[in-house]
This record gives structure tokens, C-alpha cells and sequence, in this order.
């Protein structure tokens, strides 16, 4: 029998298998998103997809300077941007959020 | 590293970033899922670190430190009415960085194991090239939607002929750029396809009017986790492939739930030039010359206090005055004279999904007093009195009546059934849609005219 683990479409199959199950459990948990908390939402989700930085710090490695290089370390800069505002951004959201304490209402 | 140890880090923070995202099923669950949001962000940002080829830490550091510095004083200083164009701001962003990784990409194959220069793979160039046309659409759709929101660009739809004609043309343009760039892979071609993207986002967005926004805006956060994808694909990395999925799915499911708020096709939004054209041709009945009945805050005050429920609706307007702390504080007037105050949200209230929800959170409106349209609606019948603060087509009953409305189907929040309406407007000009709003001229409606900051102030004065 053949073996599949060495065909070269493999890396493609397996990241298509993991993209279809990660939009089928996507789809679960978004839906579990309470509406009240759908602008947090768009917050959190702004700040992974900024996960993106990964593929940036791969470009922005090597020493020298060719342009791969410079693009690497700008899209750095950018999705850490994303990734800083994004979670700070939610965390405000959210802490606004909060349980208000009793107190506050005898003032 | 060995590269098992890799790919189960990367899978931890995959799943950090689900349960992230699960905890915002409640909001006392919230912040913790974003702090697990946090950690896998931090977990992968240090294996990708730990990379034999990821030498130069000096030059990444000053980039990280640069972002962070600049996110973290844009995080902090936005005022909360401002989060809508700040979302979408974040949303180009993620776009021109998937713009450039997949540059990075394409000029060094070698850094990212994808071949050499000159030889890669078609299947990399493919999901290369996708990534690159999402992340440009991204980032310049992105771009005009902000300005639209920002109020820099004028937020009415604009509309041209043969519009759709000339996307749908532009976007084979781009099919057949991909193809010829996978043949030659020639950078010359791999800068047209980026330039060619981000005239493209550009047009998708433009017709698109400003109640549209929440729309558009949970289509290019959609966008941008499409874009990490099809980065993940190119670099074969699950975690990118993974989060650009969830995000992917997230936008897709909000954009859904929006168009449906308005009972129109996500396609019908897309296509644009709502509220644009159509103002002329409101819906039949001409209510020139009807009486409307004015009120000023005193009036308002006196029918709240002897009220013994009411339900407040706000809208865009209550953002553009900054009226939730004002209102805030006449529900806790109203609610200490034992009256039942509640809130009540309509799912496109406001400029982006959740819009109308944050800002009563900051005013510490607790969340409990805060109720969805199905929630709330029942209950209208039961209610003295309906106080409308900056919405208007949300409420208006020609979407349930008038067949020939464009708003017709819409799910309205019915405030009509309540046994008085008192409605904040600045001035009798009609809602987004174009539509006149029956309402103001009925006989338990009261108009009162002005600022909505200025009015629940007032009010506020004479309930003390």
C-alpha cells in the first residue's frame, strides 16, 4: 500500500482537515457568544487573529537585510498593535462589565 | 526546538484562544477567557521565538515594543462611542500585516521552508496569493469603513452604475493575476494583485451606508481571520489555520445576525445603496399634515414618575450624544421611586454588533437590567411607558404593517404596544432607511425635541 504520510499534498490535507473542524467548533462557541457581550467579541477576536505575528517574527529572523526581512518586522510593529489595543481594548470592555458593588448606590 | 514540542505548544495556544472565546458566553466568565486569550498569544509568540532561524531578537524586540507601545496608548485613550472605528482601524491593520507576511514570504521561501526564490510550490503561491487579495480587501475595505465612521468620509452610501459590474470584472482581474503570478511568479504581478486587491476593497465598501456599518463591520473581521488562514496555509501552521478559522466563523455568525436584524440577505447589504435613493419613495401615507404632539423634560419627568414600568430603548443617537451616563442616572432616579427600569436592545442598535451593550456598561447599567428584542418584547403591553433615546427605525410599526416599506420584515422592538411613547429626537427627520416613523404623530407619542444628553439632564433636574 501506498503511504500516505509522505505524499506531498499531505500538509495540505491535514491543514484542511483542521481548517473544517475549526470552523465547525467556530461556529458552537460563537453561538454560545452572549449578544450583550458581541462588541468584546469582535475586541478578543481582532486581538488572535493577530496570531498572524507568528509568520512575521518567522520573516523578521534571520539576520541581514533584504526586504523579506523589513516586511517581517513592520507586520511585527502592525500585529502587535493589533494585539496590545485589541486585548486591552476587550479587557476594558469587559471590566465595565463587572458586577457593580452595593455600595456605589448609597452615593 | 523539536518540532513536536512546536506544534504542541502552538496546539495549547490554539486552544487557549477557543476557550477565549467560550468564555464570553457570560460576562462574569468573560475576563478570564480573555486572559487565556492572553497566554496563548504569549505562548506562541515565544515558540515562534525559540525558532533555530529567529536570530536577530534585537531589531523583533524594538518592533514588538514599538506596537505595543502604540496599541497599548490607542487601547487606553479611546473613548468607548469611538469603538466602532477603532475596531475597524484594528481590522486593517490585521490585513496589511498579512499583506507583508506574505511578502516576506514570497521574496524569502526559504525562511518559512516553502522552497526557494523562484521555485515555490504552486499549491504555496495559490494559498499565498489568497491570503494576500483577503488581506489587502481587508485592509483597505477596512480603511474606508472607518473613515465612514470616523466621519472623515461622508457615511451615505455612493452609489454608480454598472457598480457590481465593475467588482465582479475586477474580481476575475484577480483570478487571472493569481493564475498568471503562479506561472511566472513574477513580483511585478504579486504587487498588481496587491494593488489591485486594496482598489478592490475600496469599491466593495463604498456603497455601503452608515447603519450598514455593523454589517460591514462583522464582514471584514470575518475577512481578516480568512486572511490568517490563508497565511496558515501557506506557511503550513495550524495555530494560524485554527484562530484565522475561528475569527473567520465569529464575523461570519455576527454579519448573519445583523443582516437578519434588519430582515435583510447579507447580499442585499453588500450590494449597498441602502437608505441612499430610496428616501423619495417612503412609504405612502403623507404626514405633512399631522399634528405632533411636543413635550419638554418637566412633562417627561411627570409621565415617568407616575409610571410604574418603563423601558428604555436607546439608539445611535444616545452614542452621538453621550447620553449614557445622563440616562444612566434618570433610570436610578426612576428606580429608587420603585419602578421597574429596563433597557431594551435592538440587534443593529448602534454602529457595530454589541455597540448599544458596552456603552450602557460603562454608564454601570448592570447587564441584568439590559434585555435582548425577544426578551423584552413580550413584555411591551405590560409597560406604561416606552422612552426611545436616539432610535427611530428600530421602532417603526410600518415594518410589521406597510408592505411597501423598505424596512418591511425588519424586527421591530414594539413600543407602540406601551401605553406612552416618549421619544428623544433632535428633529423630525427620518431614520436611516429614509422612512417616516408613524409613530411621532399618534396620540399617546410625545416628541421631545433636543439634544439627548441635555434632555436627560433636564429630566434628571426635575425628577429632584
Amino acid at each position: 500500500m501506498e503511504n500516505l504520510a509522505n505524499h506531498g499534498s499531505d500538509v495540505f490535507i491535514i491543514g484542511l482537515t483542521v481548517f473544517f473542524l475549526a470552523c465547525i467548533i467556530g461556529y458552537y462557541v460563537v453561538w454560545s457568544v452572549t449578544p450583550a457581550l458581541h462588541s468584546p467579541l469582535m475586541g478578543v477576536t481582532n486581538a488572535i487573529s493577530s496570531v498572524i505575528i507568528v509568520g512575521a517574527i518567522l520573516a523578521a529572523g534571520p539576520v541581514g537585510h533584504d526586504i523579506s526581512k523589513i516586511f517581517g518586522i513592520i507586520a511585527v510593529i502592525l500585529a502587535s498593535i493589533n494585539i496590545f489595543g485589541g486585548f486591552i481594548v476587550t479587557y476594558r470592555m469587559l471590566s465595565m462589565f463587572k458586577k457593580k458593588p452595593k455600595i456605589k448606590k448609597e452615593n | 526546538m523539536p518540532p513536536s514540542i512546536v506544534a504542541i505548544l502552538y496546539l495549547i495556544s490554539a486552544l487557549l484562544f477557543i476557550f477565549a472565546l467560550r468564555g464570553l458566553s457570560h460576562p462574569e466568565s468573560s475576563r478570564r477567557g480573555n486572559v487565556f486569550g492572553i497566554i496563548g498569544m504569549i505562548i506562541a509568540i515565544i515558540t515562534t521565538l525559540m525558532f533555530k532561524s529567529v536570530l536577530s531578537y534585537t531589531e523583533i524586540g524594538i518592533a514588538l515594543l514599538i506596537g505595543g507601545f502604540i496599541g497599548t496608548f490607542i487601547a487606553l485613550k479611546i473613548e468607548m462611542t469611538a469603538l466602532p472605528q477603532l475596531v475597524a482601524a484594528f481590522h486593517s491593520l490585521v490585513g496589511l500585516a498579512a499583506v507583508f507576511v506574505a511578502g516576506a514570504a514570497f521574496y524569502d521561501p526559504a525562511s518559512f521552508s516553502i522552497g526557494q526564490k523562484g521555485s515555490i510550490p504552486s499549491s504555496s503561491l495559490i494559498e499565498m496569493s489568497i491570503g494576500t487579495f483577503i488581506g489587502a480587501i481587508t485592509f483597505s475595505g477596512s480603511l474606508l469603513a472607518f473613515g465612514k465612521l470616523q466621519g472623515s468620509i461622508s457615511g451615505k452610501p455612493i452609489v454608480f452604475k454598472f457598480q457590481h459590474l465593475i467588482n465582479a470584472l475586477i474580481f476575475l482581474f484577480i483570478l487571472l493575476l493569481i493564475t498568471f503570478f503562479v506561472f511566472n511568479q513574477s513580483p511585478t504581478v504579486f504587487w498588481i494583485i496587491v494593488g489591485v486587491s486594496i482598489l478592490l476593497g475600496f469599491l466593495v465598501v463604498i456603497p455601503i451606508g452608515g447603519a450598514d456599518m455593523p454589517v460591514v463591520i462583522s464582514m471584514l473581521n470575518s475577512y481578516s481571520g480568512w486572511a490568517a488562514c490563508g497565511i496558515g496555509f501557506t506557511l503550513s501552521n495550524n495555530l494560524l489555520i485554527i484562530t484565522g478559522a475561528l475569527v473567520g466563523a465569529s464575523g461570519a455568525i455576527l454579519s448573519y445576525i445583523m443582516s437578519k436584524g434588519m430582515n435583510r440577505s447579507i447580499l442585499n447589504v453588500v450590494l449597498g445603496g441602502f437608505g441612499g435613493e430610496q428616501v423619495v419613495t417612503t412609504s405612502g401615507s403623507d404626514n405633512s399634515d399631522k399634528i405632533v404632539k411636543q413635550g419638554n423634560a418637566e412633562d417627561a419627568a411627570y409621565i415617568l414618575k407616575n409610571a410604574d414600568s418603563v423601558i428604555i430603548v436607546p439608539g445611535y443617537g444616545m452614542a452621538v450624544a453621550q447620553a449614557q451616563h445622563a440616562l444612566r442616572e434618570m433610570g436610578e432616579i426612576l428606580k429608587k421611586e420603585g419602578i421597574l427600569v429596563r433597557y431594551a436592545i435592538h440587534p443593529v442598535a448602534g454602529r457595530m454588533p454589541g455597540h448599544m451593550n458596552v456603552l450602557l456598561a460603562e454608564a454601570n447599567v448592570p447587564y441584568e437590567e439590559v434585555l435582548e428584542l425577544e426578551e423584552i418584547n413580550p413584555d411591551f403591553p405590560m409597560t406604561e411607558v416606552s422612552f426611545v433615546i436616539g432610535a427611530n427605525d428600530v421602532t417603526n410599526p410600518a415594518a410589521k404593517t406597510d408592505k411597501s416599506s423598505p424596512i418591511y420584515g425588519m424586527p421591530i422592538l414594539d413600543v407602540e404596544r406601551s401605553s406612552t411613547v416618549l421619544f428623544i429626537k433632535r428633529s423630525m427627520a427620518t431614520g436611516y432607511s429614509g422612512v417616516d416613523n408613524d409613530l411621532f404623530y399618534r396620540d399617546n407619542t410625545t416628541m421631545l425635541f433636543g439634544d439627548a444628553k441635555k434632555m436627560c439632564e433636564n429630566i434628571v433636574k426635575s425628577l429632584n
